[in-house]
């Protein structure tokens, strides 16, 4: 029987984040998968003949720049090229166009309304405040303010007095900000209808909220604080699709030695005497490892592949009532030709961004009001992108690739199972939205793959489909993130450690996650980590 | 003409906590009224001939002990705690006896050791934040010593009882009402109850995140040191404003009713007196705001002297109420299937799920009222006969959701909503239409014109987290402190909200008489 030093639960990227900085630092990793291939919720998949498909994530924007220094990956062959914009195409036929250059972006806006455009100004510079409160806490565990050990406590004064170095009123705002709905928010500086909307559409994106909820703001945080090439709040497509950002990962794991086995699903995490001993796979097979890392949801982690026995009660009763709420859904088409929006100008950057359709808030949080109901939205937010506009090496010439970010999408209907007839009326729905800006939309269509939440837990294990393992509200961020107590990537079984999305800082194809995890390990391990950078240390 | 010290604007209860506190700390207050009456929001009126209304709010649950004490308000009749009784329509009634709920009637035992399983952790935490009501809210940066000392002894007080009450405070602080409801109860009418009272006032919905902070402001609120508890006084809330009068006058305060303030005067950023509407210019050192911080800012203080940057900020605070007022004279006692007897002097809540008050709010978001409303009623003629004719009784209602901008407009929604209340009061209360001798439903419009509330929100401004301590009501003006040196604020619009507690006013007194600086 084969022992590793240690063994990851699933290959998805924050797993192969930790695999990657845990083989560095000398120990003997194997990663094990349950699908045929690495990559999670990270994947490109030739699912009809001559079309990869991004077909769960479908942008690049978060992956800290830390881990792909350390890890290598543009050696091991991840590019990401950021895209120019987008547009979310309004009822009356008009649209609203973004740009990345900030003072096109400006003018598009003045098109709608001046007051807006000077508004712009001011909202650009209050929310890059806002990241720059945020991103020192990405690539640090979070403390806790209850374990009185010196660590936390030096961390929270660290914070505190990073914190301190803003003016009252700077902290007041974030305070604010922290609390509030993104449509509350974006009330203070627009007017306008549209584009409130397409700026609100990063408060909701991945979770069960509407634009109206308390706490929306900084799930729009949460999308901002990315970059590409250095330029913050940017958006690209991995060229190759979201898999290349798994494949770099494995290709710089094995590098250094480590092992990936694929079709080889966990069926139980072993535990003896409160500390665990490593893993049965679905086959029967057994592999010891005294340390084991789980990049399932906590929710997978706790109740399906561990002994409730073996964990505390009040431990067990958290994880059953940590929230995941699958709240999106994803139709994924392949295209013979370049779908047509009337709309936009010939050849329009606008193409090779997202698109949207969604023209006003109130369309949105009425689309929230049907997943509150069970029910997926009658009138859904889309989030389009052709990644094949910018990247010639997902489809044939000629031919496109289109992934298409659905919200609202609830894990059950109406309280019972999806089945495939809810499924494919699902797919008519947003189907039909599209077909309605893009004439000859449907004629184009080559192969399609619908996913619910349904199909999203059952192919890449997310509980009730959350893209982000867990919502992220207040009670789940931070120490709180899964469980308080737990936040610092171990759990109650010696040996046992978290280092999915479950975990602080959360989901987003963002890695840190798994690197925060290594470093805990490390720690323990009492060794230093290879090649890991500090944690993220300027405000 | 005589000299005063301090002029404070309005004679609501906040008004009258401060310029009682103010007096009493040796200053020399006038009070500044705007109706031909004090009593600003408990002001009571007639609706229908020989039919009385108390005034907005028909329940005492938040009085602080300290304040009343501190100066001199008597008010009788805290020694009797109401009940609440949950009606779903079923017949089958739910109540709380205690102080919110210490018994229940009408659910499993399972379910009452649940509840209060669940009362008993929110009261907790509810308590650690109680410690900063009574203060100006902390002003990050610059850290007083009382600060410290305060979020010290809310720090022991959370560990007390060990880390994990420590961690599930934080936990569940800004939680919203519907999951901490779903982890503890089953019973769907407690499900809606606590939905309701998190959500009464403010513009949320049970799932909204925050929402519990609702329950937990309900929760600061004592009676008698009861936690959650709520009594009518003897003599009915009419006798409330009465009775901070007294205590004013008696502290040797002067109050002039009728006189509405025009301008605040200030001069290169500091106040120095007020300009009446009729002309009459009357200085004094400070001016303590007991108004709407908007009225205040946006209609009486130069934009000048305040700053644009302010103004903005103040004109940013969300302040839209939601909750309609309807008092209904009839000629005779309601009678509500389920209600016992000895629970008619108490509040009634109808509600059947939490989803109801979910689905009340949805409408709300888009500015239209909800087809399937909740609603909180008391019969306040029982406690105060004199507010109805004999035989008659009064019902007052507080109905959620009524949103202040109505898309349609008030001037047709008001009857169509208020068919639907008397339809829904007809479904718990048959026959009570028969004996409807009048009714008069407040919007959140009439409220505003009523009582010059902007918004018709009875808290001045949302309570809502990015509302409250240092930003209440807005950071610059936030510790009743202003841009203006010398102006205050010391309305329901400042630390720490709404509901007659008396604490805005008399923290806002106090932190003058302390000598901080503006």
């Amino acid at each position: 029987m084969q022992k590793y030093d240690a063994l990851i639960v699933g290959g998805g990227h924050n797993g192969l984040v930790t695999a990657c900085y845990l083989q560095r630092s000398g120990l003997n990793v194997l990663v094990v998968e349950k699908n045929g291939w690495v990559g999670g919720a990270a994947t490109s998949r030739e699912l009809t003949p001559g079309f990869l498909y991004s077909n769960c994530s479908y942008v690049c924007s978060l992956f800290r720049p830390e881990i792909m220094r350390d890890l290598e990956l543009p050696k091991h062959g991840l590019q990401v090229i950021a895209y120019e914009g987008g547009a979310v195409f309004t009822r009356d036929g008009d649209y609203l166009a973004s740009y990345r250059d900030h003072d096109s972006h400006r003018r598009e806006f003045a098109r709608y309304s001046r007051r807006d455009a000077e508004a712009y100004e001011r909202y650009a510079r209050d929310v890059t405040r806002q990241c720059r409160f945020i991103q020192p806490l990405l690539m640090r565990t979070a403390p806790d303010p209850f374990s009185f050990r010196p660590r936390d406590i030096s961390e929270l004064l660290y914070l505190a007095k990073k914190f301190g170095e803003f003016s009252p009123h700077e902290m007041a705002e974030t305070l604010r900000f922290w609390t509030m709905s993104i449509s509350d928010y974006l009330d203070e500086y627009f007017e306008t209808d549209v584009i409130k909307a397409y700026l609100a559409l990063s408060g909701i994106i991945g979770t069960a909220l509407g634009p109206m909820s308390p706490g929306t703001a900084y799930v729009l945080l949460h999308h901002y604080m990315g970059e590409v090439d250095g330029s913050v709040g940017a958006w690209g497509y991995a060229r190759g699709g979201m898999g290349a950002v798994t494949q770099a990962l494995a290709r710089s794991f094995e590098s250094v030695g480590g092992t990936i086995r694929t079709d080889a699903e966990v069926s139980k995490i072993l535990t003896r005497g409160g500390r665990t001993t490593g893993v049965v796979l679905a086959n029967g097979d057994e592999v010891r490892a005294d340390l084991v890392v789980s990049n399932a949801d906590v929710n997978r982690t706790f109740l399906k592949l561990v002994d409730e026995e073996s964990l505390p009660g009040d431990f067990v009763h958290r994880v059953k009532h940590f929230k995941m709420r699958g709240s999106s859904g994803k139709v994924n088409i392949a295209l013979d030709s370049l779908p047509e929006f009337p709309a936009l100008p010939e050849g329009s950057s606008c193409m090779r961004g997202d698109m949207h359709f969604t023209d006003s808030i109130e369309r949105m949080e009425r689309a929230y009001d049907d997943w509150k109901d069970g029910r997926w939205s009658a009138d859904p937010f889309l989030d389009m992108v052709i990644p094949t506009t910018l990247d010639p090496t997902m489809a044939s010439p000629g031919k496109h690739f289109m992934s298409c970010f659905v919200q609202y999408c609830p894990p059950k209907v109406e309280g019972r199972d999806w089945t495939d007839a809810d499924r494919d009326a699902f797919a008519e729905t947003v189907i039909s939205q599209i077909a309605s800006y893009s004439p000859g939309f449907r004629e184009r269509i080559v192969h399609m793959e619908v996913r619910t939440p349904r199909e999203i837990e059952n192919e890449v294990g997310l509980t009730e489909g959350n893209i982000f393992q867990g919502e992220l509200t207040f009670d789940q961020l931070l120490f709180n993130r899964p469980v308080p107590g737990y936040a610092q990537y171990r759990s109650p079984i010696a040996g046992l450690y978290m280092c999915g999305s479950s975990t602080h800082p959360g989901g987003g194809v963002m890695g840190a996650p798994g690197r925060n995890a290594a470093a805990e390990i490390l720690r323990d391990l009492k060794r230093t980590p290879e090649q890991m950078s500090k944690a993220h240390d300027v405000i | 003409m005589t000299s005063f010290d301090a002029i404070v604007i309005g004679a609501g209860h906040n008004g009258l906590a401060a310029a009682t506190r103010l007096a009493k700390g040796g200053r020399k207050v006038l009070v500044l009224e705007a109706a031909n009456e004090p009593g600003g929001a408990t002001r009571g009126r007639a609706f229908a001939p020989g039919f009385r209304s108390a005034g907005l709010a028909h329940l005492v649950n938040r009085l602080d002990a300290e304040v009343a004490r501190d100066i001199g308000l008597d008010l009788a009749g805290g020694e009797t705690l109401l009940p609440t009784t949950v009606l779903d329509g079923s017949g089958k009634a739910v109540v709380l006896k205690g102080a919110y709920g210490e018994s229940i009637d009408g659910v499993s035992s399972e379910e009452a050791a649940a509840f209060a399983a669940m009362r008993t952790k929110l009261a907790f935490q509810a308590g650690v934040l109680k410690r900063f009501l009574r203060r100006p809210p902390p002003q990050i940066g610059a850290i007083a010593l009382g600060d410290f000392a305060t979020f010290a002894a809310a720090g022991l007080g959370l560990i007390r009882k060990g880390r994990s009450e420590g961690r599930d405070f934080l936990r569940m602080l800004l939680m919203n009402v519907a999951d901490v409801a779903d982890e503890y109860l089953t019973d769907d009418r407690l499900k809606g109850l606590v939905a309701f009272d998190a959500t009464l006032g403010v513009h949320l919905g049970p799932r909204s995140p925050t929402s519990l902070l609702g329950l937990y402001y309900r929760l600061t609120g004592d009676v008698a040191g009861k936690t959650g508890g709520q009594y009518v006084p003897s003599g009915g809330m009419a006798s409330v404003a009465p009775a901070f009068v007294r205590a004013a006058e008696k502290a040797g305060v002067t109050i002039r009713c009728g006189t509405p303030v025009g301008r605040i005067l200030a001069d290169r950023g500091r106040a120095n007196g007020v300009v009446t509407r009729d002309g009459t210019e009357i200085t004094a050192p400070i001016v303590v705001s007991a108004i709407h911080p908007q009225t205040t800012f946006l209609n009486l203080v130069d934009p000048a002297e305040s700053g644009t940057g302010f103004v903005r900020s103040v004109k940013n605070v969300r302040s839209y109420g939601n909750v309609a007022k309807l008092d209904l004279a009839l000629d005779r006692i309601p009678d509500f299937q389920g209600l016992p007897t000895d629970a008619r002097n108490g509040r009634i809540v109808l509600v059947h799920s939490m989803q109801q008050v979910e689905r009340a709010f949805n409408p709300a978001k888009y500015g239209e009222f909800s087809p399937d409303p909740v609603m909180e009623i008391t019969l306040p003629s029982l406690t105060d006969p004199s507010l109805a004719p004999a035989g008659g009784c009064t019902l007052s209602a507080l109905v959620q959701y009524a949103p202040y901008r109505l898309k349609a407009g008030w001037e047709t929604g008001k009857p169509a909503f208020l068919k639907i209340m008397l339809e829904t009061l007809k479904r718990h209360a048959p026959g009570i239409e028969k004996s409807v001798v009048a009714a008069s439903l407040m919007t959140p419009v009439d409220i505003e014109a009523e009582y010059n509330l902007p918004g018709g929100h009875w808290h001045h401004g949302e309570l809502q987290a990015d509302q409250l301590l240092i930003n209440r009501p807005t950071s610059a003006a936030s510790g009743y402190r202003t841009p203006i040196e010398g102006l205050y604020l010391a309305s329901a619009g400042a630390h720490p909200g709404g509901g007659i507690s008396g604490l805005p006013g008399w923290n806002a007194a106090r932190h003058i008489l302390s000598g901080a600086t503006s």
